[in-house]
C-alpha cells in the first residue's frame, strides 16, 4: 500500500511539512494522515487543507511508498528524518528535502531546492533535475554535515555542495557552483561537469573528483601526482587526474582530483611534481 | 495571596530542619508564623519535598558574551525550541537560551535566584537590559574588576583605601553585586598578546602580580563589608598542572580571613584542578584541593561539573579561549573589551570517549564528594561552560547515588575509569546536603539574608518537588529524583505560585540585587579618570554609569564600609 499526494493549489508562502515521511504515514490510517499538522507560513493547517491525499497500490522494494505529484517547490522538509520506505516525487521539491534522513530512498523526477539531504546519515536521494545550494551540507553554524548515504544529482548543483560533509557520497553529473566540498571532513564528492572554482576550500579530509573544467585552484593546494583513475564509491572513474592535497591553510589532508584532459591550463603544475627517480 | 503549604517534608538546612513533616505559611511575599487573612490557598505537599528556592552562584545568563554566543550558535537554537503559550513567550536555545526561556527554565527547576558572574563594566547596561528581560528569577551580576586599569594602578601604588572607594563607586556605577576576578592580570597581559604564567608573574606595563591583585581586592572586599567574597576564576585555568596555581591562590589570602568567615570563592573549580604535564599525562588534582579546603575555612568553591553534551564555552578569559579554539579547531569569538577585559567563546562538545573529558567529569564530582563540608562546595555547571543549567538535576542524581555514578562511569573512557579516584568514593549526598549545595550554602556565601531558608521573615521563594523521600530511596531510585528536580511540582516566588507541575503558570519580574556601599568619605571621580575616558573609551563618561531607574525592579543591598 502507499499514499498519493498532490497540492490543492500553488502556495505563496513556505509550507513546513515534516510529517510527509514513510515512517509517519505507514503507522497511520488515511483519516489520521489527513489530520496531520503542517505549517503554512505562521498558520497551523491540516494536511487535508493543503493537499489531496489518497491511498493507492504503490509498492517498491524499499517498502511503504509515497507518490507525490505536482509543484512542491514551497514545501519544505519532505522526508525529514525518514529511515525506511520510498518517496517518489514527480514535480519540484522544496528546500530541505530528506534532511537528517537515515534510510530509505527519495527519487525526484524534476528539480529540488537547497539543502537536499543536509545532515543525512544514510539512505539515498536521486534527483533527475537540478538542485540548489548546500546539498548534503550542515545546518547553519553547525559543523556536522552529511555523514552517510548517497545523493545523486543528474542535473546541476549550485554553491557549497557538501559543506561540512563528514561521510557518504555526493555525485553531481552536471556542473556545480563555487566552494564545492567547503570545510569537508570526510566522504566523497564527484562532479561530472565543470565548477566555478574555490573547490575544497578549508577541507581537511575527504575526496573531491572533478571531471570537467575548473577555472583555477586555490593557492593552498599542492600537487602530489597524476593518477590514471580514481575510485568514487564502488565505481572506478577513468582519468587521468591531477591529484592535489589541501587545504594547507587548515593543515588539511583532503584530496582533490581534477581531470587532466579537460584542464590544459593546469599543466604548469606538472613542473612542481617531484621528478621520477631514475637509477 | 496567602498560602498554606501543608504536610511537606521540609529541608531547610539554615534552620537545621532535615526532612521534618511540617507546614509553611506564606503571606505578603514572606514566610510568616501566623496568617493574618482568613482567605488562603492550601497546597497539599504530603509526600513531597519542600525546599527553599534554588540559588545559583555562578551562571552566565546575560550580557554581551552570552549574546555573542547566541549569535555564534544558530545550530544550538535549532535543536531546542520553546513555543509560546498564553502567558509565556517563545524562545530558543539549548546551551545559550534566550532571556525569557532562561527565566522560565530556572523556575521550572525550582530555582529563584541566579547570579550572572561576569560583566565587563563597559557592558553593564547591556547586561542589565538582559537581566531585566529574564523573568521570574531574582538576579545580580558581578563586574570584572581584576584587570581594571584603575584597580591595577591603585594596587601598584599600594593605595588600598582609595582602591576600596573606587571599587565601591564601580559597584554603584555598574549596579554590581560582588568583585569578580578572571585570570587576574592575565587578561590585561592578553591585550599585549601574552598571559601570566603564575600568580607571581607581573602584568606587563602595570608591574603588579596576580598575587597582589587577589590580595588587594580581598582586602578591599573586607574594607567594604561586601556581602559576597571575591569571586575568583584562577590563573592558568584549563591547563594541565594548574591545581598548584589554585592552591597558591587559596593560600595567598589565608591570613586575610577573620574567624570562620570565608574570604575567597574559587569558582568552577573543576577547570582549576588539573594535574599532570600535558593532555596525555593528565590527572585529577581534586584530592589535593579537597584536602586543602577541608583544613581551611576561608575558601568556598563551586563545582563546574562537566556534562557530556554539546555546549558553548564562554569566559572573559581570552587567552584560555584561544587555547580552546586551537585545541578543537571550532569556530570562535575573541574580543578585547576596550581597556577593561577580554572575552572569548568557543562551542565545545564533551565526549565520554575522550580521556580528558572523562577525567574532567570525575574531577567535579570528586571535589563535591571529597570536600566534607557541603556549606563550602556548591553545585554548578558554570553554565554554559561545562554544561547547561538544565542538567543540574542530573548532577544531583550523581551526588545522591553511587549507582548513578557507576552507570555513567561504565560508559566512560576506559583509561579514565581505571586511573580515576571517583569509583572508590562511596559517599552519597543526603537530601539535606543537596539542599545546602543547591540553595542554603550558596545563599549564605552570597550574603543573601532572605534567601535559601524557610525561616520566618525570609523571602517566600519555595520549591516543592513531587518525590517521597520516605518511600523512594535516593541511592537506588535516583532517576525518580532527577525527574522530580527537573520539574518542580510547585515553584513559589515572593509568595506567588509561578510553576505548577513543571509548567509556568504565572510570570512576574524578578528583582535585581546590587550593593550600595555607604562610606565615610565621599568618593569623587577624579578628573584624571574622566580625561582617560575621553581618550580611551568609546563611551562618554556621563553615559557610563547605570542609573537605578534603568533596572526594572531595583533591590539595593546596603552595606557600611570601613573607609
Amino acid at each position: 500500500m502507499g499514499i498519493l499526494i498532490s497540492p490543492k493549489r500553488l502556495f505563496d508562502v513556505p509550507v513546513h511539512a515534516r510529517c510527509i515521511t514513510p515512517d509517519t504515514f505507514s503507522t497511520l490510517s488515511l483519516s489520521e494522515i489527513l489530520n496531520l499538522e503542517v505549517h503554512e507560513g505562521n498558520r497551523k493547517r491540516k494536511l487535508k487543507e493543503l493537499f489531496e491525499v489518497s491511498t493507492g497500490p504503490y509498492t517498491s522494494p524499499e517498502g511503504f511508498t509515497i507518490w507525490m505529484k505536482g509543484d512542491f517547490s514551497k514545501v519544505r522538509y519532505i522526508g525529514y528524518g525518514m529511515s525506511t520506505g520510498k518517496i517518489v516525487l514527480e514535480g519540484v521539491a522544496g528546500m530541505h528535502l530528506g534532511e537528517e534522513m537515515k534510510g530509505g530512498f527519495i527519487q525526484v523526477y524534476g528539480d529540488a531546492g537547497s539543502w537536499v539531504g543536509s545532515m543525512m546519515q544514510g539512505g539515498r536521494i536521486e534527483v533527475f533535475g537540478d538542485v540548489g545550494d548546500y546539498t548534503g551540507a550542515a545546518y547553519r553554524g553547525s559543523g556536522r554535515g552529511m555523514r552517510g548515504g548517497e545523493i545523486i544529482v543528474h542535473g546541476n548543483a549550485l554553491n557549497e555542495t557538501g559543506c561540512y560533509m563528514r561521510g557518504g557520497l555526493i555525485k553531481v553529473y552536471g556542473s556545480v557552483g563555487q566552494f564545492t566540498g567547503m570545510h569537508m571532513h570526510g566522504g566523497t564528492i564527484m562532479v561530472g561537469g565543470e565548477t566555478e572554482g574555490r573547490d575544497g576550500a578549508e577541507m581537511t579530509k575527504g575526496k573531491i573528483v572533478i571531471l570537467g573544467r575548473v577555472p583555477s585552484l586555490l593557492p593552498t593546494f599542492k600537487i602530489e601526482a597524476i593518477k590514471p583513475r580514481v575510485k568514487v564509491g564502488e565505481e572506478r572513474v577513468e582519468g587521468p587526474f591531477y591529484m592535489f592535497t589541501g587545504d594547507l591553510a587548515e593543515n588539511g589532508e583532503g584530496k582533490l582530483y581534477v581531470s587532466k584532459n579537460n584542464n590544459p591550463h593546469l599543466k604548469e603544475f606538472e613542473k612542481y611534481l617531484s621528478p621520477v627517480k631514475v637509477k | 495571596m496567602a498560602l498554606l503549604i501543608r504536610n511537606g517534608y521540609v529541608y531547610d538546612p539554615m534552620n537545621g530542619i532535615d526532612g521534618e513533616k511540617m507546614d509553611i505559611l506564606v503571606e505578603g511575599g514572606k514566610i510568616v508564623d501566623k496568617l493574618k487573612s482568613a482567605e488562603y490557598e492550601v497546597i497539599d505537599a504530603s509526600g513531597m519535598i519542600v525546599m527553599p528556592g534554588g540559588v545559583d552562584i555562578h551562571s552566565h545568563i546575560a550580557g554581551s558574551e552570552v549574546n555573542a554566543g547566541r549569535l555564534l550558535r544558530p545550530e544550538d537554537h535549532a535543536k531546542d525550541v520553546e513555543l509560546k503559550t498564553e502567558i509565556t513567550r517563545s524562545g530558543v536555545g539549548y546551551s545559550v537560551p534566550s532571556t525569557f526561556t532562561t527565566g522560565y527554565r530556572y523556575a521550572k527547576m525550582g530555582y529563584t535566584t541566579v547570579m550572572n558572574p561576569s560583566m565587563p563594566p563597559l557592558e553593564a547596561k547591556h547586561t542589565h537590559e538582559e537581566l531585566c528581560d529574564t523573568p521570574i528569577i531574582d538576579k545580580a551580576t558581578y563586574p570584572l574588576l581584576g584587570d581594571w586599569w584603575f584597580v591595577l594602578e591603585y594596587l601598584r601604588d599600594g593605595k588600598i583605601e582609595e582602591c576600596a572607594l573606587h571599587v565601591a563607586w564601580m559597584l554603584y556605577a555598574t549596579k554590581g553585586y560582588a568583585i569578580k576576578l578572571v585570570n587576574p592580570g592575565g587578561l590585561e597581559a592578553w591585550g599585549f598578546g601574552r598571559n601570566v604564567r603564575d600568580i607571581d608573574d607581573p602584568v606587563p606595563y602595570f608591574n603588579v602580580t596576580p598575587r597582589e591583585i587577589i590580595r588587594g581586592l580581598c582586602k578591599v572586599n573586607k574594607l567594604l563589608h561586601l556581602p559576597h567574597t571575591i569571586h575568583v576564576h584562577t590563573n592558568n585555568l584549563g591547563k594541565p598542572g594548574n591545581y598548584e596555581t589554585t592552591l597558591q591562590t587559596m593560600k595567598c589570602v589565608e591570613d586575610l580571613s577573620s574567624g570562620d568567615k570565608p574570604c575567597i570563592h574559587i569558582t568552577h573549580c573543576q577547570f582549576s584542578a588539573f594535574k599532570g604535564v600535558d593532555w596525555r599525562e593528565f590527572y585529577s588534582g581534586a584530592e589535593d584541593i579537597a584536602k586543602y579546603v577541608n583544613f581551611h575555612k576561608h575558601v568556598t568553591i563551586d563545582m563546574g561539573q562537566v556534562i557530556f553534551t554539546d555546549t558553548t564555552t564562554m569566559t572573559a578569559d581570552g587567552p584560555f579561549q584561544y587555547i580552546l579554539h586551537e585545541l578543537t579547531g571550532n569556530k570562535w569569538v575573541n574580543h578585547d573589551v576596550e581597556t577593561e577585559t577580554s572575552s572569548g567563546i568557543v562551542p565545545f562538545r564533551y565526549r565520554r570517549r575522550s580521556y580528558v573529558h572523562s577525567i574532567q567529569w570525575c574531577i567535579g564530582l570528586e571535589l563535591a564528594l571529597l570536600i566534607r563540608d557541603p556549606w563550602r562546595i556548591f553545585l554548578t555547571t558554570d553554565h554554559p561552560n561545562a554544561g547547561p543549567f538544565t542538567s543540574y538535576p542530573q548532577v544531583i542524581g550523581w551526588l545522591i547515588s553511587r549507582k548513578a555514578r557507576e552507570e555513567t562511569l561504565s560508559k566512560l573512557n576506559k583509561r579514565a575509569r581505571e586511573t580515576a579516584l571517583l569509583p572508590s568514593i562511596d559517599r552519597e549526598y543526603s537530601l539535606y546536603e543537596v539542599a545546602i549545595a543547591t540553595r542554603a550554602g550558596q545563599a549564605r556565601a552570597l550574603g543573601l539574608k532572605d534567601k535559601g531558608h524557610l525561616g520566618v521573615g525570609g523571602d517566600a521563594d519555595i520549591a516543592i518537588y513531587d518525590v517521597d523521600p520516605r518511600k523512594i530511596d535516593p541511592s537506588t531510585q535516583y532517576d525518580e529524583y532527577v525527574k522530580a528536580f527537573s520539574k518542580a511540582a510547585y515553584t513559589i516566588k515572593e509568595g506567588e505560585i509561578v510553576v505548577r507541575n513543571g509548567e509556568v503558570v504565572k510570570v512576574l519580574d524578578g528583582k535585581t540585587y546590587w550593593v550600595k556601599v555607604s562610606s565615610n568619605s565621599e568618593y569623587e571621580v577624579s578628573e584624571d579618570m574622566k580625561r582617560r575616558f575621553t581618550e580611551y573609551w568609546t563611551v562618554q563618561f556621563d553615559n557610563y554609569p547605570v542609573s537605578e531607574a534603568y533596572l526594572k525592579r531595583s533591590k539595593p543591598v546596603q552595606v557600611e564600609s570601613e573607609v
